[in-house]
């Protein structure tokens, strides 16, 4: 388009008048019937933001630099356009089955009090209107043999290190654990082989020292585990532990239909534990219905650290909640995450040198965002090690489910000085 | 304020694209034909900009329409020069599985007017100078948001005009003052800063310098959704289409509310189309230091964790204020990691790799093929500088830990790698140094290969110290 054709055209545009330039102040259905003059226009109408930088937009009366008149000038309101927001909170068709872990005395255990996990309605944290049916529950590690661990987590732990029931025990008292899981590692053959009935007795000291219901941890062994686990579930009849967990390892040992049987029978629960990939986790679960109810299981999906694929658990995890709430009811299932394995990512224990800082916080800072990431993603049970880790999930966790009190605002960040 | 007609990125096909394309297979683009062109396009692997003819007068209309096809419910907006130019926002979806994010937000950290010149050189170069290597890639920061905390236009003006000396980072702007930002921008208007921020209060004004400036805008209405989407339509009406939307980051008792707000934002645009919350959001960590009582690491632990809640849950830009190594390289790695392809494991290719000059007697070892893991490996042993065989194992990308969790490192996968890669035509001895955490693969791996198997570190970090006490093995 040649200047001389500018001009004519603004010429016209003046000559029509304030209908056709309020025609162009914004409304996108008018918009549409002069699509393919408005693309001729552009350069020069400042239409749809496009204000080469620089140039001032032609006000009234205003001459443009090569000093030729300017357009008459687009009526812009004068006030704010009022809009309204509001939204419901999302209705999903299904919800994830409710689990309660522990038993009290009334109920044919001897705990103090129970857990319940799941029941979840919708994606979590997503509305104020709909929070988390139960809150997240946190729940501390306890090791029966001395594992490779960072300084960080050792330097709490040097007193209770070799007795798995002060170590529980302060996990409750002092760090306000809602569960203690007591991983049985000694009983795996490459490394102590220690006998079901020897752990057996590791789980009934924790049993005595602490009122919370418990996790307990194999070695990762499909045979040995059973063993362990159908020893321990007969001794503690009723209890309602958490035996973590059953694998498709054990299918193909064929000792996952005794140890299911065997939790069955005794009153405890299960977790179905499989590596980030939901076509095993569904296929496992379906096997174990086959030995027991599924009202009492709960799945692990593999939990990553942060750099080391923490996202590939983030969206497993999403993408099995919402199949969960959209009604997968093999997938229905209340979900837990080791958060502990932050601490298998170098960038959590090693010295990488001044301008990183000392790992005394980054390490449990690790163990944090894995855990919050997890949490967002909707997971239900976190196990957990650090103690400012732990205090840190429980208390955003809290504030998450919160309804928050509209008036506070937010202070100003942008002129004050730090 | 919802266009109903459009498709999600999910639901467009290929042959949605293909239509509009030139369809005469002329291969410019790199493919064989305009239909792979078009798939690649749809999978979020190509750009419509990638078909050279497109772009010619010819077939300007289909490009237009294309365009708008493929236009992501969040529009993109960008700041900075040519050689630092910043893209924010331009999401298609909500769930990262559903298709992969684009345009990991950006990490400004903040520069406020009250420090002293020297203060202000030195920590912009400590942030320009911040990196990471992770998995063979430098992450770094992004850029400067300076902070008028003096009231004063000409002290801002000054340093606004150093950062451009000392930096190449692009700015943002922040003061909700109109003639601070007046003054900032008359000394830096070609770099296209951001502009922080258009208020209830001062957005005649501002609006009339972003007019003017032709830069992008946030538009900060803190908690309130109403006012948010009041300032925005009627600053569309006003022309201004390139804005950044913030909802307010509240943190400590508050902390549920950023994230509900954040997700209701997002949320209402990917799923209706919504015009008016159809922006980037920025998320502003920052806040946290606003006058609580609090030490200085308190404050930066809380900066930390609400960053990287605020990069899961939909923010586009950040601004921070911490500079410590430990409350930012969180956020890098959760950002580069959130941001990959979900359906791919960033991984290497499986086989044989050599360090230094192995001879027959020189070790061999096995890892993942997880990049993270072989990259980690790699370095260690040349910092060791060890001569040996490194065998990657093909375990779909997972790290050692969570392939033996899975069973994707297996005895006979170790076994069958092993035969591929020709491993006994290496060396001449028969033993096989296996990850630390695939110690329980010991036993079965010795059955399977016939190999006999050492157990190496649990981080390869150790592996120097392994070769130098254990290496070469005592028979028995």
């Amino acid at each position: 388009m040649s200047d001389q054709d500018k001009q004519d055209f603004s010429g016209i545009i003046r000559m029509l008048g304030p209908g056709l330039a309020e025609l162009f102040s914004g409304r996108q259905i008018e918009l549409e019937h002069v699509e393919l003059e408005l693309g001729e226009l552009e350069l020069w109408l400042p239409l749809g933001g496009i204000v080469p930088a620089g140039i001032h937009p032609p006000l009234k009366g205003d001459v443009m630099p090569d000093g030729k008149p300017s357009l008459t000038v687009l009526p812009r309101p004068e006030d704010l356009i009022v809009e309204q927001f509001r939204i419901e909170p999302d209705v999903f068709p299904s919800q994830i089955r409710e689990v309660t872990l522990g038993a009290t005395k009334t109920e044919g255990g001897t705990r103090a009090r129970t857990v319940t996990v799941g029941g979840s309605t919708s994606i979590p944290f997503t509305h104020p209107d709909s929070p988390p049916v139960h809150p997240p529950v946190i729940s501390l590690d306890v090791f029966d043999t001395r594992v490779p661990m960072p300084k960080a987590l050792k330097s709490h732990l040097t007193d209770v290190i070799d007795d798995p029931a002060a170590w529980a025990r302060m996990n409750v008292e002092q760090f306000g654990a809602d569960m203690v899981t007591v991983h049985l590692l000694s009983t795996d053959p490459l490394i102590q082989n220690r006998s079901p009935r020897e752990a057996s007795r590791t789980v009934e000291e924790v049993l005595q020292a602490v009122d919370v219901p418990l996790i307990i941890g194999g070695c990762g062994d499909p045979k040995k585990d059973a063993e362990t686990f159908t020893e321990i579930a007969a001794m503690a009849e009723g209890e309602r532990l958490l035996l973590n967990s059953v694998t498709s390892d054990m299918a193909d040992a064929k000792t996952l239909e005794p140890v299911c049987k065997a939790a069955d029978k005794h009153g405890h629960c299960l977790l179905a534990f499989t590596g980030l990939d939901l076509n095993s986790a569904k296929e496992l679960n379906r096997r174990i219905y086959q030995y027991f109810p599924p009202e009492r299981l709960l799945i692990d999906l593999t939990t990553v650290a942060l750099g080391y694929g923490l996202e590939y658990s983030f969206s497993i995890h999403e993408r099995a909640r919402f199949a969960a709430l959209m009604g997968d009811m093999e997938l229905s299932h209340p979900t837990i995450s080791a958060c502990t394995n932050a601490w298998s990512a170098r960038e959590a224990w090693m010295d990488l040198g001044p301008e990183f800082g000392k790992n005394d916080l980054r390490g449990p800072l690790w163990e944090t965002i894995g855990g919050l990431t997890l949490l967002l993603a909707g997971v239900d049970i976190f196990l957990m090690m650090h103690p400012l880790a732990v205090t840190t999930l429980r208390e955003v966790a809290g504030r998450l489910m919160r309804k928050t009190d509209e008036k506070e605002g937010c202070a100003d960040w942008v002129s004050i000085p730090m | 304020m919802t266009d109903e007609h459009r498709k999600s990125i999910r639901e467009i096909s290929p042959i949605d694209v293909y239509k509009l394309l030139p369809r005469t297979n002329c291969a410019a683009c790199g493919e064989p034909n305009c239909m792979a062109f078009a798939t690649r396009v749809v999978n979020g692997e190509a750009v419509i900009e990638g078909c050279p003819p497109l772009l010619t007068k010819k077939y300007e209309k289909d490009l237009k329409k294309l365009l708008h096809l493929l236009a992501p419910p969040v529009r993109t907006i960008h700041f900075g020069t040519d050689t630092h130019r910043l893209a924010v926002g331009g999401k298609h979806v909500l769930y990262r599985h559903e298709f992969t994010y684009q345009n990991p937000p950006p990490i400004a950290i903040d520069i406020a007017d009250d420090l002293n010149d020297e203060q202000i050189n030195e920590r912009i170069s400590k942030i320009q100078d911040f990196k990471y290597t992770y998995i063979g890639r430098t992450l770094t920061l992004d850029a400067l948001a300076i902070r008028s905390v003096t009231q004063n236009p000409e002290r801002f003006q000054e340093v606004v005009r150093s950062a451009c000396r000392y930096s190449d980072l692009p700015l943002i702007l922040c003061s909700t003052n109109p003639a601070i930002i007046k003054a900032g921008l008359a000394v830096c208007s070609e770099r296209k800063p951001l502009i922080f921020a258009i208020t209830r209060d001062n957005w005649k004004e501002m609006g009339e310098i972003v007019l003017q400036s032709g830069c992008p805008i946030v538009v900060s209405a803190p908690g309130d959704l109403s006012l948010l989407r009041t300032l925005v339509r009627t600053l569309q009406e006003w022309g201004i289409e390139d804005m950044v939307l913030d909802p307010g980051t509240f943190h400590s008792e508050n902390i549920g509310k950023t994230i509900h707000l954040f997700t209701t934002i997002r949320k209402t645009a990917i799923r209706n189309f919504d015009t008016l919350f159809g922006y980037p959001l920025l998320g502003t960590p920052i806040s946290v230091w606003n006058g609580q009582e609090l030490s200085d690491n308190l404050n930066r632990w809380q900066e930390a964790y609400l960053a990287s809640m605020l990069i899961t849950r939909y923010a586009d830009i950040l601004i921070m204020h911490s500079i410590e190594g430990w409350t930012l390289l969180p956020q890098l790695i959760w950002r580069f990691g959130l941001y990959t392809d979900p359906r791919k494991p960033v991984s290497v290719d499986p086989g044989v790799r050599t360090f230094g000059n192995p001879d027959k007697n020189a070790p061999v070892l096995i890892t993942s093929n997880y990049a993270l893991t072989y990259f980690t490996v790699e370095s260690d042993i040349k910092a060791a500088k060890i001569d040996c065989y490194l065998i990657v194992i093909d375990t779909s990308g997972l790290s050692v830990e969570a392939a033996v969790a899975g069973r994707y490192l297996t005895a006979s996968k170790i076994a069958e790698s092993l035969k591929q890669f020709k491993a006994d035509s290496l060396v001449s001895h028969r033993f096989l140094i296996i990850p630390g955490l695939a110690a329980r693969l010991s036993g079965e791996t010795e059955d399977e290969t016939g190999w006999r198997v050492l157990v190496g570190p649990r981080d390869s970090s150790g592996i120097g110290q392994m070769i130098r006490e254990r290496w070469p093995p005592s028979e028995e």
